[in-house]
């Protein structure tokens, strides 16, 4: 297909198509159909290459949007593939699971739907799997400095494919029993199936990352011996602790974090042997506590369990239909987001605020007690007399996390933190010698994109120390 | 004896501050008498006194109306008058020819007097003189004014014997001597006498008479011109027009041989040029003593045209006749003219080893006091006009008519044409016609031998097999990065290049940081800014005027200049600079006996240490050196052996240093540069090369990457590698010759070493060594810089772990990229301008402002670097209200046509409401919009521009403005013209534009009426005349000498100057000119202030500035540095929803904004309400800077530079290494001198004749009633009908009077501008003859002109009108009985015309309107032209040959076309009772079979299409 700068005036936004609802809950497989490739190419060519492209902007990453839309367009894909991997270590991620910043900042957004950059994106990686372009490229030369890379989640697996890539040798240290993180046990299947993230971990292998699972540093492995014997260490732990919700009631039993279950869920499909109290939704009324993308993952694995009902709840108010006015383009719409979840069965309530948790004799959860609130600005007041009771037998918080977990491998090194529990650091390093930081543990809970961009960022400066050191 | 650099000492003052005074400009008006039949007379010189002050609306005068720019006479020496004068002092001079007599400017203090007249009196003892006699000139110095007084010398004759007898040519060349020798030595002696001791002739034949005079004042100040006895048979007169009014008596002209009217643009090159041949130079006719005590020849202490008459008198005097020097300096256009005879083309074929074009436009009298003549430059810029009378007297001027003549006494009245000479010999008594003159300068040596013998060509030189290396991709990208390719110029610059054939296209204004202020390594290409013809000189249409220009290039020695021999045809001819591999292998190995060549390695230590590049540089000029000493004739620069140790030394640096360096050591001239290298890819790269004195570029990585691009089937895939790179270079030829052309200059060769660029941001040391005499004002990098930069590449080149393809660096030049080079207007600041000015939310403003304002990190313009030193503050209620401020708002200048009417007719509205001005552009404007609308909104532009192609430009136009700005240049891409494509010329557009919708609009690259400095003097009267209302604002683009030709122009009376940034927006132009042409405006607007207040003129004009201004600190500073008022376009494009797609010129954009695609238009959703408060927020936040200053008004603040500094914290290195100082320079100035408009400009239009007109039209005015009447004319009668014209508009509209209400007769000779913009209603029989740009933007008044009623000569064989008539004219009719000069309805839109005869590029760029040509046609018709119909008699069957076939075709003419030649036949009988048409008329069935139609291809497509459409209506 030859660039058509007109394309835009002549052709409508296309996403593909997702399977049938009532279908896809019954697997935890992917849930978009292909699209065909000159369908991709066209919706590619509607992409206006903007002389200030805000896209680019946008995204965390700095993708170079207009240059892989061009390449697509014009069906040269390996060079498409070769732009995006420029900023993206991942692509095969980011084109599933992200929010699509850059969407929204799309200058075609401004009065027109913007291009499909993210499905583009999510082409362009499966095409250059599909076809080998993918392959393994260790370093011609390796440097001799070993770093070591704590926390296997995207911000620690982007930090790790950089360094690799500089020629340093790297390590990847794991508590759990596999590699990934969130990205691993975080995010259900049908939103990431897991394949696609052993593909990837294959070729960093190869590439000659080594992995270590299990292994717990600071608690199950000294962690001033291994920077000891490191040149540098990135601390990429994530933002673990969750959000607590500590009202009457609270110790029901039926009350669960949202990752605890979601974990569980994901090792089992996994074919983890699952020793710990089973959870499931099956058969059960499910009460959501969070409007977020978390929640939203709980409704869809609750129905895939086979909940009876499955109830999400948000205090905030429930967002226009399009874009607010209070975030003109290209800022970060406040907008009402509907789900693959959502469509698969949800009732989704706002502006509730949970009061008490009911339990049934045996302790178990039996309802949950709610009133509305009317919000004045930042601030929000219950109104009298909207009480409701909402009967459930498994409630999941999805109300977010507060900050990495402290004890461990950030106290045994004496890492500092700030007043909100995050890691302090001054160019993504701490103020330990040698350690650096990054993702969610820095930044505190956050996009995927964004621990890819902070974990290449800790890795450039990372770069930067060693050359200094090297100067001396 | 040891030469010293003639650079003028007397900088004084000037050091610090931006003004250098080596770029004033001078431009004229010049003419000459000669009685051919050698009849010397007293008339004769008082008729040449005559006729120059008949010229002196051609000169000017500075900020005193008694202190002129310049005038002067040469005449033969009044031999019986000397001899009276000297008999008083009881002295017998010799016979005529016995004596020589030196006219001397001897400095005033009579010590300095006496001293250098001691040393003088030794020279001509030392010469072989003897001393006869001093002679006190008599003068009268009452009406001089106090500068000219100030600056006035003491003025002697001498008058010197020779010892013994001699020879008279020995004698000439003897006095010659003498003078050169006694000027130097006084000069070295006493440096203060620089500007004082000077010689303006000394010769046994001529003198001259000359000062820094008005022409009134020339005669009345030497009372021996009035003298009855003065008596010469030859004058020669010449009037000045001068940038400068720092007073200089020896600049005025004539000179010794020549009086010049136009400008050397090359002038820098030649000097250098010149230099390295002078240590080559042996004579047979001057001893080896007497040459060194030539020496030098010229310098940088005179003007353009001194140093051309110094290099022509020395080339006569050592051996070659005028005729033939002249030749050789001013070729006519030869390369590609077919009709050119062979022995022509040899002799300019030979003779362009020996000696470069002085290119620029020349209108030049010369005289040796036997021969007389006069010449015109390849592209006949300047006015020429001749006539002979039955007493055998030639009279020659700029214009006709400057001399009344006796109509009945005339027998031929000509003019000279473009590269022609007339010449006459007082000898033979006679006229020598061009042709016979110049057969004999060529077939006096047999040329074409001697080039078949010596000359070679590359096809002629044995190829190699090993030519051509394939780079695989590795190594190729390592390469690119070492060199700094960055991803963007594969895609945006070399890919585009190969698939469009030429320099890629691009829009909006750079806002991105001057190579000097960018964090990212730059090419050192980026520090130097191209300049532009502007004013004093005119760009060309390298394009439609392919024909003058050439890329020929040469290889080898040059040789002695002085000998005529064979050797001078020894060289290689290369059609174009650049090399392919195999070429530039066939002369790597070239085994010649002829040609050798050398390699010089251009490489340097890459290990970070201080001093390695020069070291380096160092080297490279003494290897080239030794090479050149030991006969090496082609010295290839190679950067290939750069690698992983050793970096390259950029290109142009060594090239530059190696060129100087041979220049310094007189080995110049012996040799020719090629370059090989890696780090050029860019049109500019090559230029900058060329500039600096490269011969031939072979630019390997380019190629290299092209085999890949094409590999990767970037291009067609029926291209071949080798298609792609020849195609590559011809882009590259192409994008070559725009940049010449942008400069007025026609050929590479003069191009080549013309230094013809500023540069930006790097110190003196370097400019020294190996830029010298480069202007470049704020210092900035030195070696150590531009290593570091070069070793910064280098390093991330041979880094370790590169991964193909995927490692370029992203550029983001074009595209905003997050890792990319830094833009102002970024998502950030886009954002938050929008929200403030949609939401009126004064918090997104401060904001913004912020981001913008703060670049003490990344600095992005020079204003970023600056700040406020502390006043005196007061409280803000004490300011002026906004409302003051929001008056001196301008938008700039965008079309109707380049942006969308929601989009110009908003911006019109809000700048109505808040009482500034927006602006028409060049499209002309509906008249709808003249009417404000019921709820008293006005989309009226309040400024109406006038550009090249006057689209729409009426007098009704005119009449509906508060202002008519002329653009000079623009920012985006001055020296240019622009293209509207036929497929956006919709029927609004070509309505409003007054062209034929679906046909395409060209706008030329100069105004047609403007090449030189008198000329706009003349259009800026024009358009006073057009509209005695609106003010006169001349627009022109920044760069070094901006405030030169600011001062030129505030003397040519314009009331306001802009001067423009480089950065100013655009619709669509070459990216090469967005990025690399002029200069910001913080440096064109404080030298503009400054040269304004030194000439005290500053308070006669407003000066505005615009280029990417911002926020309220921007205001606040450019007022600081002089502007009282402010232009701000792009920022309010943003404001209107733009959103920088820089995508203008594809009709895409997604607000609305730059497109008319009616679906586009919809989403256009800005209000006037947004840019009211925009301005607002602006007009505020400078309130709070004044405040802060302590001004009350923006008045006071004007040029208050003292209140700026430079920022504390700088942090980065380049930063440091800047001096901006000379921005922050005060010209001292006492407090009579205003520092802001304040006086009115005289425009000299109170007593014009169209009062006149008026006054006798005040019945048909008001009721509408026929009138006729007789009116006397004269040529100092000019645009005349204009003014009545305008009468007619503001009663009438654009409907004008009904044809024939007023009809008036004139007789005489009309000067410039007969029927400007003559509006319906207005018949106008013109008895006698016009000059330049008669019915100039006619707008539908009808001109009837025929030769004087006693004129016995031919009429159709005869010149009866000037240059350039009826540009851009839009309707009306005209009817000229006889011939008319070049360029003859240029631009037309709508005017039907019939003529008998026109010069070169007749119908240029014509869109409308119909032409009739009974006669001749000169070279170049019909380029560009688009549009319209010229039917053409061609009897001899050769009309083609002069047709310029690019847009036209050439047919019969049908049986309609016949009856509409007809008709127009009989008017032109009935109008002018013509002859010609008469026999036509009388044989009409054979004669009209002799006629051509001429008829834009486009245009007849569109026709038959129309046809086509009417046929399927009325059948449907």
């Amino acid at each position: 297909m030859i660039n058509d700068p007109k394309a835009f005036l002549k052709i409508a936004r296309e996403t593909p198509p997702r399977r049938a609802a009532e279908e896809r809950v019954k697997d935890y497989q992917e849930i978009y159909l292909p699209q065909p490739i000159d369908k991709i190419k066209e919706q590619a060519n509607r992409c206006m290459d903007c002389g200030v492209p805000f896209c680019h902007n946008g995204c965390p990453l700095g993708n170079l949007i207009p240059d892989f839309n061009e390449a697509v367009t014009e069906g040269k894909w390996e060079d498409a593939y070769l732009t995006l991997s420029k900023t993206n270590n991942f692509p095969e991620f980011t084109g599933r699971i992200c929010p699509a910043p850059c969407e929204s900042s799309c200058v075609l957004g401004i009065n027109e739907s913007p291009v499909t950059i993210e499905h583009i994106e999510k082409s362009i990686i499966e095409m250059a799997f599909e076809k080998g372009w993918v392959r393994p490229e260790p370093p011609t030369l390796r440097t001799g400095r070993k770093v070591a890379v704590v926390g296997s989640g995207p911000a620690g697996l982007a930090a790790a494919a950089q360094l690799n890539k500089a020629g340093h040798t790297v390590t990847v240290y794991e508590r759990n029993d596999r590699i990934g993180g969130l990205l691993r046990y975080g995010i259900p299947d049908f939103k990431l199936e897991k394949t696609v993230v052993d593909r990837r971990l294959n070729i960093m292998e190869a590439e000659g990352i080594k992995f270590k699972t299990g292994a717990n540093i600071g608690v199950n492995i000294d962690a001033k011996k291994l920077l000891q014997a490191s040149d540098a260490m990135v601390l990429c732990g994530g933002s673990t602790i969750p959000r607590d919700l500590p009202i009457k009631g609270r110790s029901a039993k039926g009350i669960h974090y949202a990752m605890d279950f979601l974990e569980q869920n994901n090792k089992r499909i996994a074919g983890n042997e699952i020793t710990d109290e089973p959870l499931s939704a099956k058969g059960k009324k499910v009460v959501v506590i969070g409007g977020g993308d978390t929640g939203a993952d709980c409704v869809g694995t609750s129905n895939r369990h086979g909940a009876t009902s499955v109830t999400q709840i948000e205090l905030l108010i429930q967002p226009p239909a399009t874009r607010d006015e209070s975030t003109p383009w290209p800022l970060w719409p406040m907008q009402l987001r509907t789900s693959s979840s959502h469509e698969e069965g949800c009732d989704r309530q706002w502006t509730i605020l949970t009061k008490e948790f009911l339990k049934n004799p045996d302790g178990s959860i039996k309802a949950i007690k709610t009133v509305k609130v009317d919000w004045k600005g930042q601030k929000f007041t219950e109104i009298p007399g909207t009480e409701v009771i909402i009967e459930c037998d498994l409630v999941l918080l999805a109300i977010g996390f507060t900050n990495p977990q402290l004890e461990g491998v950030l106290s045994s090194l004496g890492v500092a933190t700030n007043e909100r529990n995050l890691v302090e650091d001054n160019k993504y390093q701490t103020n330990v010698e040698k350690v650096f930081v990054a993702g969610d543990m820095r930044r505190g809970q956050s996009l995927v994109v964004w621990a890819l961009a902070e974990g290449r960022e800790a890795a450039e400066q990372v770069e930067t120390y060693f050359k200094k050191a090297w100067r001396g | 004896m040891e030469k010293t650099n003639p650079i003028p000492q007397t900088k004084d003052s000037t050091e610090k501050s931006l003004y250098v005074p080596e770029l004033e400009k001078d431009s004229c008006g010049t003419g000459l008498i000669a009685n051919l039949n050698g009849n010397k007379t007293h008339q004769l010189v008082q008729d040449a006194i005559l006729m120059l002050t008949n010229m002196e609306h051609r000169g000017a005068c500075g900020c005193e109306p008694n202190t002129g720019d310049g005038a002067g006479i040469l005449t033969q020496i009044p031999h019986d008058f000397f001899v009276d004068q000297l008999s008083k002092q009881k002295i017998t001079l010799p016979d005529f020819g016995g004596y020589g007599v030196g006219m001397i400017f001897f400095p005033k203090n009579e010590r300095l007097q006496d001293q250098c007249r001691v040393l003088f009196n030794d020279y001509i003892d030392d010469l072989g003189f003897e001393l006869i006699a001093y002679r006190a000139v008599p003068t009268n110095n009452n009406s001089l004014g106090a500068s000219a007084v100030a600056s006035e010398p003491y003025i002697e004759q001498v008058f010197v014997r020779p010892k013994e007898p001699l020879d008279l040519l020995v004698l000439e060349r003897r006095l010659f001597v003498l003078r050169k020798y006694a000027i130097h030595n006084i000069h070295q002696v006493y440096p203060q006498t620089q500007d004082m001791f000077y010689i303006p002739s000394f010769s046994y034949k001529t003198i001259v008479y000359k000062g820094q005079l008005t022409t009134h004042q020339l005669g009345e100040y030497y009372p021996d011109l009035g003298e009855k006895n003065y008596t010469s048979a030859i004058a020669q007169i010449h009037s000045r027009f001068s940038t400068n009014t720092v007073p200089k008596w020896k600049l005025a002209q004539p000179f010794r041989y020549v009086a010049h009217n136009g400008e050397i643009n090359t002038i820098r090159g030649n000097l250098n040029w010149w230099k390295s041949k002078e240590d080559q130079l042996i004579s047979d006719l001057f001893s080896e003593e007497e040459m060194n005590r030539l020496k030098p020849i010229c310098g940088q202490g005179h003007s353009d045209s001194g140093n051309f008459d110094n290099v022509l008198e020395f080339l006569v005097l050592s051996g070659r006749s005028l005729p033939h020097a002249l030749m050789m300096m001013i070729p006519e256009a030869w390369q590609h003219d077919e009709l050119m005879p062979e022995y022509k083309k040899h002799f300019y074929q030979y003779h362009k080893n020996m000696m470069e074009p002085w290119d620029g436009p020349a209108s030049i009298c010369f005289t040796n006091g036997i021969l007389v003549g006069a010449t015109l430059d390849r592209n006949g810029l300047r006015p020429s006009r001749y006539c002979l009378t039955d007493q055998n007297t030639l009279i020659v001027a700029s214009e006709a008519g400057a001399l009344p003549v006796d109509q009945g006494s005339i027998i031929l009245k000509g003019r000279l044409q473009p590269g022609k000479m007339l010449i006459a010999d007082m000898d033979e008594k006679r006229i020598i016609g061009d042709e016979e003159v110049k057969r004999i300068v060529c077939q006096r040596l047999p040329y074409k031998d001697w080039l078949k013998e010596h000359r070679t060509t590359m096809e002629e030189l044995p190829g190699r097999p090993d030519s051509g290396m394939v780079m695989d991709i590795r190594s190729l990208v390592n390469r690119q990065q070492l060199f700094g390719y960055s991803r963007e110029d594969l895609k945006m610059i070399i890919s585009p290049m190969i698939q469009n054939g030429k320099d890629p296209i691009g829009s909006m204004g750079t806002d991105t940081p001057l190579a000097v202020l960018s964090h990212h390594a730059q090419h050192l290409a980026n520090y130097f800014k191209q300049l532009f013809a502007q004013v004093t000189n005119p760009p060309i249409d390298p394009i439609r005027e392919r024909a003058v220009m050439s890329l020929f290039s040469t290889l080898g020695d040059k040789g002695n200049l002085l000998s005529d021999d064979p050797v001078h045809a020894q060289y290689i001819h290369l059609d174009q600079p650049v090399l392919n591999a195999e070429d530039f292998t066939k002369i790597k190995y070239i085994h010649h006996a002829k040609y050798k060549s050398g390699k010089v390695d251009l490489i340097f230590v890459a290990d970070e240490q201080k001093g390695r590049l020069k070291a380096a540089l160092d080297h490279i000029c003494a290897t080239a050196e030794d090479l050149a000493r030991n006969n090496t004739n082609i010295i290839i620069l190679s950067d290939r052996n750069a690698g992983p140790n050793v970096a390259p030394v950029p290109s142009l640096l060594a090239a530059g240093a190696v060129h100087h360096h041979l220049i310094k050591r007189g080995l110049r001239n012996a040799t020719s540069l090629l370059v090989e290298a890696g780090d050029i890819w860019e049109t500019h790269h090559f230029a900058t090369l060329i500039g600096y004195g490269v011969n031939a570029i072979h630019p390997y990585l380019v190629f290299n990457t092209i085999d890949h691009l094409q590999a990767k089937h970037v291009f067609s895939s029926e291209m071949s590698s080798k298609e792609a790179k020849e195609i590559y270079i011809k882009a590259i030829g192409k994008g070559l010759l725009k940049i010449f052309s942008k400069n007025g200059i026609s050929t590479l060769q003069s191009y080549q070493g013309a230094q013809i660029f500023e540069a930006l941001g790097v110190n003196r040391e370097v400019v020294d060594f190996c830029f010298k005499g480069t202007v470049s004002r704020i210092e900035g990098i030195g070696f150590d810089g531009i290593a570091r930069e070069v070793v910064s590449r280098h390093r991330l080149a041979f880094a370790p772990n590169l991964k193909p393809d995927g490692n370029l660096v992203t550029g983001g030049l074009f595209q905003w990229k997050k890792d990319g080079e830094f833009h102002l207007f970024n998502p950030q600041t886009i954002h938050l301008l929008q929200q403030a000015a949609r939401k009126n939310d004064t918090k997104s403003y401060q904001a913004y402002a912020k981001l913008i304002n703060d670049q003490l990190t990344q600095a992005c313009t020079l204003r970023g670097l600056l700040t406020f030193r502390r006043g005196t503050p007061i409280p803000v209620e004490e300011v002026e209200p906004v409302e003051n401020i929001l008056k001196r708002f301008a938008t700039g200048a965008m079309s109707f046509g380049s942006i969308s009417h929601e989009a110009h007719s908003t911006l019109a509205i809000a700048m109505n409401r808040i009482g500034g001005r927006s602006n028409s552009g060049e499209g002309g404007e509906d008249p709808i919009r003249y009417q404000p609308k019921p709820n008293g909104d006005w989309e009226r532009s309040a400024t109406k521009q006038v550009a090249s192609g006057r689209f729409g430009v009426t007098s009704y136009y005119l009449a509906n403005a508060d202002e008519i700005q002329i653009k000079m240049a623009q920012g985006a891409k001055p020296g240019e013209g622009g293209q509207l494509p036929g497929t956006k010329v919709d029927e609004w557009i070509g309505r409003v534009r007054h062209s034929t919708p679906g046909v395409g609009l060209i706008s030329p690259p100069p105004h047609h009426d403007i090449y030189s400095i008198e000329d706009l003097a003349q259009l800026i009267f024009d358009l006073k005349n057009a509209n005695e209302r609106a003010r006169i604002n001349v627009k022109l683009v920044s760069k070094a000498g901006v405030g030169i030709i600011a001062s030129g122009v505030a003397k040519a009376h314009a009331d306001a100057i802009l001067i423009s940034g480089h950065d100013g927006g655009t619709g669509a132009s070459p990216i090469t000119s967005i990025r690399h042409a002029g200069l910001p405006w913080e440096l064109g607007l404080a030298e503009s202030h400054q040269t304004l207040v030194k000439n005290k003129l500053r308070d006669r004009v407003t000066l505005q500035t615009d280029g990417q201004i911002r926020t309220g600190r921007d205001l606040a500073i450019a007022t600081l540095l002089g502007a009282e008022e402010w232009g701000v376009a792009t920022a309010a494009l943003v404001v209107e929803g733009c959103i920088m797609m820089r995508k203008c010129h594809m009709n895409t954009c997604p607000v609305g904004i730059a497109t008319q695609n009616p679906d586009l238009r919809k989403k256009f959703t800005a209000k006037p309400e947004h840019l009211i408060n925009f301005f607002t927020f602006l007009a505020e936040d400078l309130r709070g800077y004044m405040a802060q200053l302590g001004f009350r008004t923006v008045n006071e603040m004007v040029g208050k530079v003292e209140l700026l500094k430079l920022k504390k914290g700088i942090q980065h290195w380049k930063y440091k290494e800047l001096d901006l100082s000379p921005i922050l320079y005060k010209e001292p100035a006492d407090i009579t001198v205003g520092q802001y408009k304040k006086v009115e400009q005289d425009h000299g239009i109170k007593h014009v004749l169209d009062r006149r007109l008026i006054e006798y039209a005040q019945a048909s005015l008001e009721d509408k009633q026929e009138v006729n009447a007789v009116f006397p004319i004269k040529n100092t009668d000019r645009a005349v009908g204009t003014m009545l014209s305008h009468q007619i508009s503001l009663l009438h509209g654009s409907e004008g009077l009904p044809e024939d209400t007023i009809k008036y007769h004139f007789r005489g000779s009309a000067g410039q501008s007969f029927g400007a913009f003559g509006a319906p209603g207005l018949a106008f029989t013109l008895e006698g003859e016009a000059n330049d740009y008669f019915g100039k933007g006619l707008s539908g008044a009808k001109l009837s002109i025929i030769p004087d009623r006693k004129a016995k000569f031919e009429a159709s064989e005869n010149i009866i009108i000037g240059n350039v008539a009826f540009y851009g004219a839009t309707s009306g009719e005209a009817y000229i009985r006889g011939r008319a000069g070049e360029r003859f309805a240029v631009r037309n839109s709508g005017v039907k015309t019939v003529i008998e005869g026109i010069g070169d590029h007749g119908c240029e760029y014509m869109t409308g309107g119909k032409v009739v040509i009974l006669g001749p046609t000169g070279k170049n018709f019909a380029a560009g032209m688009s549009g319209g119909v010229a039917y053409v008699i061609d009897r001899e069957n050769n009309f083609h040959k002069n047709l310029n076939r690019e847009l036209v075709d050439l047919d019969p003419l049908n049986a309609a076309d016949k009856e509409d030649l007809r008709y127009l036949l009989r008017r032109h009988f009935l109008f002018t009772g013509s002859d010609v048409a008469l026999e036509i008329l009388n044989n009409w069935k054979e004669a009209s079979g002799n006629f051509k139609r001429v008829m834009g291809r486009e245009y007849k497509a569109l026709l038959a299409r129309k046809k086509k459409e009417l046929v399927k209506t009325t059948k449907g």
